[in-house]
């Protein structure tokens, strides 16, 4: 079995500021991470080809400094790793970067992708189903559970709902995008740190894929920004300092006022 | 050319909801102003019924696809349905809930119809030529992005649940009721579902409550916070850091990573205001605020701040309710 795993390195958003005078984000000195998610995904993979045997590929598009994620994903024991990595994919929406990593991924060749669900930075949970759909292969978001049953050759997958889930079963190539609940990632392992030193990292440009530049990069992606804007909060404010009594009263007086209790 | 507000308006066991009706809300909005319709699509098994709420809603059409194919959520079948409608219509816009459905189904769709889709969107505009804004957050709520789709139709985005307007029910307004029928390919629809299980959690939702009695990080003892919600018939919900330390479940978080909400009072006990908790409430219609930090961002946004530490005024509101 070939498992690729598609990861993205991000920002880690939790550490992200606005610069109070300027109204900008401040992004000098945020750690970049591979995505949670993601990373379980990473998980996922190893632990099939610890239970079953399994080749695992990890694949990421960005800037030449996303190779230090596939160096993380090799060192957790990741076989080998690819950067999609051209000019011609910067700018690229949704739509354009599934198209991109989708061409990668038939070039490649695999019996699974994993994704995670969504990345911290964008939070848009797309790219995984739009490669799914250009691969023509089924997809199973929000997966809970992962298992592979080898006797029957199907992949059972636990898929996550807000009220409720499904068990799921898909026979053949398909698309499997995780939840971070799903497992805690492993650290990186001493030896596989040392090994993945010898590894060389697959570079994958447009060159090498059968791409129209008409689906791909800025002029190839439907949506665009159109403004970007920080937070601004235009409520009256009264603020005052009371004591306990006074401030429960102030609450209860103005609940009454607006016929809530 | 593309024309028309659509809204896929999701059910669960035949059970519209709450983001299908509070999408038909927004969808009027755009819709009348450039002059179009709101169609509903529904789709399930056996959800005909549903129809005539959807037009007391504001949609003036809805179309059905009631199909044994759709008595659970699966991918590939939903999208097939609703690409065949897409592609014989021609709408220039079709939301979706941004649900654990939606923001599967959408996706698939945008690639399908190769069109451009925004995700999680908290705010809806149309000029008059029939374009789309769609602003949603980024970078965990730090940033908004406001998304436009020029030369691709549909328009389509996902919108965070609870944070549109629900419109009023109006059983007396008309519209078409249109059942459709779907060319199925069951060779594409591969993955089969073993079984459906849902999770039935004691839990009271946030997002339905009329008062919250929201607590944060500055609240040491929970207990008088629930026993407030109890008598002024509220729901208790929380900020981030009581749950991730396991103190309040999480489907009481409020915010980025938990829910939207917009009672009519939110009252904020000990929550200093990340911008991912304002993010989620912002939207309420009366806002107080009881933090001992004069500087606390909470207070930007509440209507009433009260300078004051929290455990007590919650222990004397107990007293006094």
């Amino acid at each position: 079995m070939k498992i690729i795993v598609c990861i993205k390195q991000v920002p880690n958003t939790t550490e992200i500021k606005i610069d109070p005078v300027k109204n900008t984000l401040i992004r000098d000195g945020v750690p970049s991470i591979i995505n949670p998610d993601d990373k379980t995904a990473i998980e996922v993979a190893l632990q099939l080809k610890e239970k079953h045997g399994a080749e695992v590929v990890v694949l990421t598009m960005g800037p030449m400094q996303a190779e230090k994620a596939l160096r993380e994903a090799l060192a957790m024991g990741a076989d080998e790793a690819y950067l999609l990595s051209d000019r011609a994919f910067a700018g690229s929406d949704t739509l354009a970067t599934s198209t991109i990593i989708a061409a990668a991924v038939k070039k490649l060749g695999a019996d699974l992708v994993l994704c995670g669900r969504q990345a911290i930075d964008g939070d848009t949970a797309q790219v995984g189903p739009q490669i799914a759909e250009h691969l023509g292969i089924p997809q199973i978001t929000y997966a809970a559970a992962v298992d592979y049953d080898a006797e029957r050759e199907v992949l059972v997958v636990k898929r996550q709902f807000e009220d409720r889930y499904q068990t799921l079963e898909a026979k053949g190539l398909c698309l499997v995008t995780v939840l971070s609940t799903l497992g805690t990632p492993r650290y990186m392992n001493v030896w596989d740190m040392v090994a993945q030193d010898e590894k060389e990292i697959g570079i994958i440009t447009f060159a090498d894929l059968d791409l129209d530049k008409a689906n791909i990069g800025l002029s190839g992606s439907p949506t665009k920004v159109k403004s970007t804007a920080t937070k601004q909060f235009d409520k009256t404010i009264e603020t005052v300092e009371l004591d306990p009594e006074g401030a429960a009263r102030a609450i209860v007086d103005a609940l009454k006022a607006r016929h809530l209790i | 050319m593309a024309k028309n507000v659509w809204v896929f308006c999701e059910q669960r066991d035949g059970e519209l909801q709450s983001v299908a009706i509070e999408l038909l809300g927004v969808a009027r909005e755009l819709a009348d102003k450039v002059n179009e319709k709101v169609v509903a699509l529904l789709l399930g098994d056996g959800v005909s019924a549903k129809a005539n709420d959807l037009v007391a809603y504001g949609a003036d059409e809805v179309r059905v696809v009631d199909h044994a194919n759709l008595k659970h959520f699966v991918t590939e079948y939903y999208a097939q349905a609703v690409t065949q409608l897409v592609k014989a219509n021609d709408p220039n816009v079709v939301l979706f809930g941004a649900t654990s459905i939606g923001r599967d189904l959408a996706p698939r769709l945008s690639a399908r119809l190769h069109t451009g889709l925004t995700a999680d969107c908290t705010k809806l505009e149309m000029d008059e030529a029939g374009n789309l804004f769609m602003t949603r957050p980024a970078f965990g709520g730090n940033l908004f992005a406001t998304i436009i789709c020029p030369e691709h139709r549909p328009q389509m985005s996902t919108v965070r649940p609870g944070v549109m307007k629900k419109p009023e029910f109006d059983g007396a307004r008309k519209g078409d009721i249109i059942q459709e029928t779907i060319n199925w390919d069951d060779s594409k629809a591969v993955v089969k579902v073993v079984e459906e299980v849902k999770e039935t959690k004691n839990v009271e939702k946030i997002e339905d409550a009329k008062i919250l009695v929201s607590c944060g990080r500055g609240v040491k003892d929970v207990a008088p916070a629930f026993d407030v919600a109890k008598k002024v018939k509220g729901t208790v919900s929380s900020s981030r850091s009581l749950v991730d330390s396991g103190i309040i479940e999480h489907a009481r978080q409020v915010g980025q990573t938990g829910k939207t909400v917009r009672p009519q009072a939110y009252l904020a006990f000990g929550i200093s205001g990340a911008i991912q908790h304002l993010a989620g409430m912002e939207e309420s219609e009366y806002i107080v605020a009881v933090n001992t930090d004069v500087n606390a961002p909470i207070f930007k946004v509440a209507n009433l701040g009260i300078v004051a530490d929290a455990n007590a005024v919650l222990k004397q509101l107990d007293k006094i309710l």
